[in-house]
């Protein structure tokens, strides 16, 4: 990443931050939002075949014959308070306190874990009741959405564990929280899709 | 152990397939024989290979654009000849299923491999030069996205050799490319090169628009912007916005092939028609992504070449952004006859429509611009001429196919096909070669050769109206698309006339490699000392050519539109600094390399259905992008004396010139 160096009597209509020395962090986090707004338009995506798709269960099981809305809200929970323990992580890398963040991270890790576990619990029942993901376009639809999902939680434990390393290794560093920063984005991002997913799969569709 | 792969996969039987891939493996060794008996590895490897430079890596991307052009040009002339021959009766020579391969890799080369790497290349050896800045936000990933695109190229190319690729046209529209229809390796050949190198273009997206928005000198307010980084910008945000929804289609039809899921297939209650819908909802705008940055280019060349401000700079930005906005509600154009009913194909013949009126103000933009200008003929000049008359013949033929009822008997007819190349050559090709001549003498330091470059031109241009008029007229007589042989002899002729013109577009393609060749001869006669060979306007021609490689030795204030035009009128040339400050830049990488090829392996596991080797090569994917998120040395500063030395160099350069 470059610095750059102003003449004097620059004219500095410019971002205010440009200059600053958050320059490599702020650029870096913007890089990231934008990354983060593409991955919204996958699953706007796979969204959009959902909807398309949520009617065509080729005579085979729908919605209703199979979500348990009580087991969703308990993976739903899961979620949301890892985003809660993530946001405790942030609150103590902006203090410096290394410790703190790495038992926060290892909440929101458990959490993350527990949540993956349901799903997979989730598929692993459906694909035994013979409602898999070639059963009928309703439930590939199903499956491609809500295991997208999953694939990217379980790559922001991946990321997790990565960073924890990090941390680790050399502290809470500037660059380090910026990488937190980035998967703190990441990661609420996630939780934001699920709300999405809770609501177009589970509530409208056992509704 | 290999999966689906036996030997069995290579066409022994297809001669001119065989005669191709010995040609390639051939040249292939020739090229290595040469770097190992020049001893380049080495320079090649730490120099190019892993360069993070922008300016390196543009280099890259058009020379991976050009080595493509010729690949897609052959699949034309395979394509032309075989429709001549086979229209009095007789076969041709390709049958069937492997004349199906050649059309739908000559769609897939020149648009993802061809078009996009030379737009994307001039973007990145262009912008961060006309922003003032020293590289762009993340240069290792722009390292990375590079070599993701090379290596789906290399997978496209291995399907010529290793199996097939597909036989279902460019986009893969289902029914036929689901494994019911299209069981060979065809199909998963050409998903996995797509979704490689679809990644890159990705990353690339997300880097340049970091780098427009974070990375612009000081006093370069988003109204002073060159218009080609305008268009940059804007292409990009359609790229970010786009590309995910081209993911997201491939992945579905991945599932169907690989899982068994029914999102496109006749049974289980698949919809073929949401693959056409979001298939194009990632398409139209595709074309613009490729479009956007050629009229920035046309703007500079005529701005530059006409020696005036560019006519209605305002107009011209807010044209771009119209015309951003709008390509995401006109896809459906694209299939007026699935028979959505007559008010939706309405709404969007006319958004069609509209989108020609913010294109129409920048041709005029254009014409003003050079009205009254002392216009220098000079080849980029000569296709910004071509591409306006070209272009916008195109485009009426266009804005006659976005009305609903005349598109359902043009659908699918070559008229069509004359339709999109006409505006993809007369727009893009003619643009990707007017930045090409342009900034060439910035990236080499030395002119090309003008004479070589007019007769290409001259080639290119008749070529193409011999080629693809007829087109329109056989489209119009009925002749649809895809097609192996005909039996009218009334098209025979009009076949005819269009082999001729593509033979003519070979004269021009082999004209431009000589213009290279002998441009490179005479490299020292066309040098360019000053760094500014054309008396340009912007940022990128204000440091000598090539520019070093941190671009700036001080980063520039910017006054105005035009900043480098400006500074000139001031009397405020380049000069050089009482002193210079040491400079921070980033190292180079192997790690983008390694990750590619890692990414080529794992498409290549995939599409043969290797499982061991899939998973080993994610797992190496992974190991190394997470490897290389602790590596720590990834910076180091210029110390000042090596800057004083280099630009010492150029202003001793500068000064030999004006004695």
């Amino acid at each position: 990443m470059s610095i750059q160096t102003p003449l004097s009597g620059a004219q500095l209509d410019l971002v205010a931050d440009h200059e600053h020395h958050h320059d490599a962090a702020s650029t870096t986090i913007l890089g990231f939002w934008i990354y983060l707004m593409s991955d919204c338009i996958l699953f706007a995506a796979l969204f959009t075949g959902f909807a398309v798709l949520r009617g065509s269960t080729a005579g085979g099981p729908g919605a209703k014959d199979l979500f348990d809305l009580s087991y969703v809200a308990i993976e739903t929970a899961l979620l949301l308070v890892s985003s809660f323990t993530y946001g405790m992580a942030m609150i103590n890398a902006e203090k410096g306190r290394r410790n703190a963040v790495l038992v926060w991270l290892g909440f929101t890790f458990l959490c993350g874990l527990g949540f993956m576990g349901m799903e997979l619990h989730e598929f692993g029942e459906l694909i035994e009741r013979g409602a898999g993901p070639d059963r009928s376009a309703f439930l590939s639809s199903f499956f491609t959405l809500v295991g997208t999902h999953g694939l990217h939680v379980t790559a922001g434990m991946i990321w997790m564990v990565t960073l924890v390393g990090h941390v680790l290794r050399r502290g809470l560093t500037e660059a380090n929280v910026t990488r937190l920063a980035c998967l703190s984005l990441f990661w609420h991002f996630l939780d934001i899709v699920w709300i999405g997913v809770f609501t177009t799969v589970y509530l409208l569709g056992v509704a | 152990m290999f999966g689906k792969l036996t030997l069995d996969a290579i066409p022994y039987h297809e001669p001119i397939i065989m005669v191709t891939v010995a040609g390639i493996i051939a040249g292939g060794l020739a090229v290595v024989a040469g770097l190992t008996y020049f001893r380049l590895w080495k320079p090649l490897w730490s120099q190019w290979l892993t360069s993070v430079d922008h300016k390196n890596i543009g280099i890259m991307y058009v020379l991976l654009a050009m080595v493509m052009l010729l690949r897609g040009f052959a699949d034309a002339l395979m394509m032309r000849s075989q429709q001549m021959l086979a229209s009095t009766g007789g076969p041709g020579y390709l049958p069937p299923e492997h004349y199906d391969q050649i059309f739908t890799a000559h769609g897939v080369i020149m648009i993802f491999f061809m078009a996009m790497p030379f737009i994307v290349g001039l973007m990145n050896l262009v912008v961060p030069l006309q922003i003032g800045a020293r590289d762009v936000a993340f240069p290792y990933l722009n390292n990375l996205s590079f070599w993701l695109t090379a290596a789906g190229a290399v997978l496209i190319n291995v399907s010529l050799a290793v199996g097939e690729f597909a036989r279902t046209g460019w986009l893969a529209f289902p029914p036929l490319s689901e494994l019911a229809y299209s069981p060979g390796v065809g199909v998963d050949y050409y998903i996995w090169s797509l979704q490689i190198s679809g990644l890159g273009t990705l990353l690339a997206g997300v880097n340049m628009i970091t780098t427009i928005l974070k990375m612009r000198a000081p006093g370069m307010t988003m109204m002073r912007l060159p218009i080609f980084t305008w268009t940059t910008l804007c292409a990009n945000m359609l790229i970010v916005a786009a590309f995910p929804i081209l993911t997201a289609t491939l992945a579905m039809l991945s599932l169907d092939r690989y899982l068994g899921m029914h999102f496109f297939t006749n049974d289980g209650g698949g919809n073929q028609m949401m693959y056409l819908n979001l298939i194009w909802a990632w398409g139209h705008p595709e074309v613009y992504i490729l479009i956007l940055p050629c009229f920035g280019m046309f703007s500079e060349v005529v701005a530059t070449f006409s020696k005036k401000r560019l006519f209605g700079y305002k107009s011209m930005v807010y044209a771009t952004v119209c015309i951003t906005i709008l390509s995401f509600m006109v896809w459906l154009h694209h299939f007026f006859t699935m028979g959505s009913g007559a008010n939706v194909n309405a709404f969007f013949g006319i958004t069609t429509m509209i989108i020609s009126i913010p294109t129409g103000v920048k041709i005029f933009n254009w014409l003003f611009t050079m009205y009254r200008g002392r216009v220098q003929m000079t080849p980029p000049v000569l296709w910004t001429l071509g591409f306006l008359v070209t272009f916008t013949i195109g485009g009426m033929t266009g804005v006659l196919t976005a009305v609903p009822p005349a598109d359902f008997v043009l659908h699918n007819s070559l008229f069509l096909i004359a339709h999109f190349h006409n505006v993809i050559i007369g727009g893009v090709v003619f643009g990707c070669m007017a930045g090409f001549n342009y900034w060439f003498p910035k990236a080499f330091g030395f002119k090309l050769d003008e004479r070589l470059g007019k007769i290409s031109f001259w080639c290119w241009l008749v070529g193409f109206y011999l080629a693809f008029m007829p087109l329109y007229a056989l489209g119009l007589m009925g002749m649809t698309r895809r097609m192996n042989h005909v039996d009218n002899p009334l098209w025979h002729v009009y076949l005819q006339v269009a082999m001729v013109g593509a033979a003519i577009i070979l004269l021009g393609i082999v004209t431009q490699i000589a213009q290279i060749a002998v441009s490179i001869q005479n490299r020292k006669a066309l040098a360019d000392h000053t760094g500014d060979p054309w008396d340009g306007r912007t940022l990128e021609w204000a440091v000598a050519s090539p520019p070093p490689f941190y671009n700036f030795a001080r980063t520039p204030v910017v006054h105005g539109r035009d900043a480098f035009w400006e500074e000139k009128q001031a009397g405020r040339g380049p000069a050089p600094l009482p002193n210079y400050a040491e400079i921070h830049m980033p190292r180079n990488t192997g790690t983008g390399v390694i990750l590619s090829a890692i990414a080529a392996v794992l498409g290549f596991a995939l599409i043969w259905h290797i499982w061991w080797l899939a998973i080993a090569s994610l797992a190496a994917a992974v190991v190394a992008a997470i490897g290389h998120s602790f590596n720590e040395n990834r910076d180091y500063y210029v110390p000042s004396d090596v800057v004083a030395r280099t630009e010492g160099a150029y202003f001793e350069q500068l000064k030999a010139q004006e004695i």
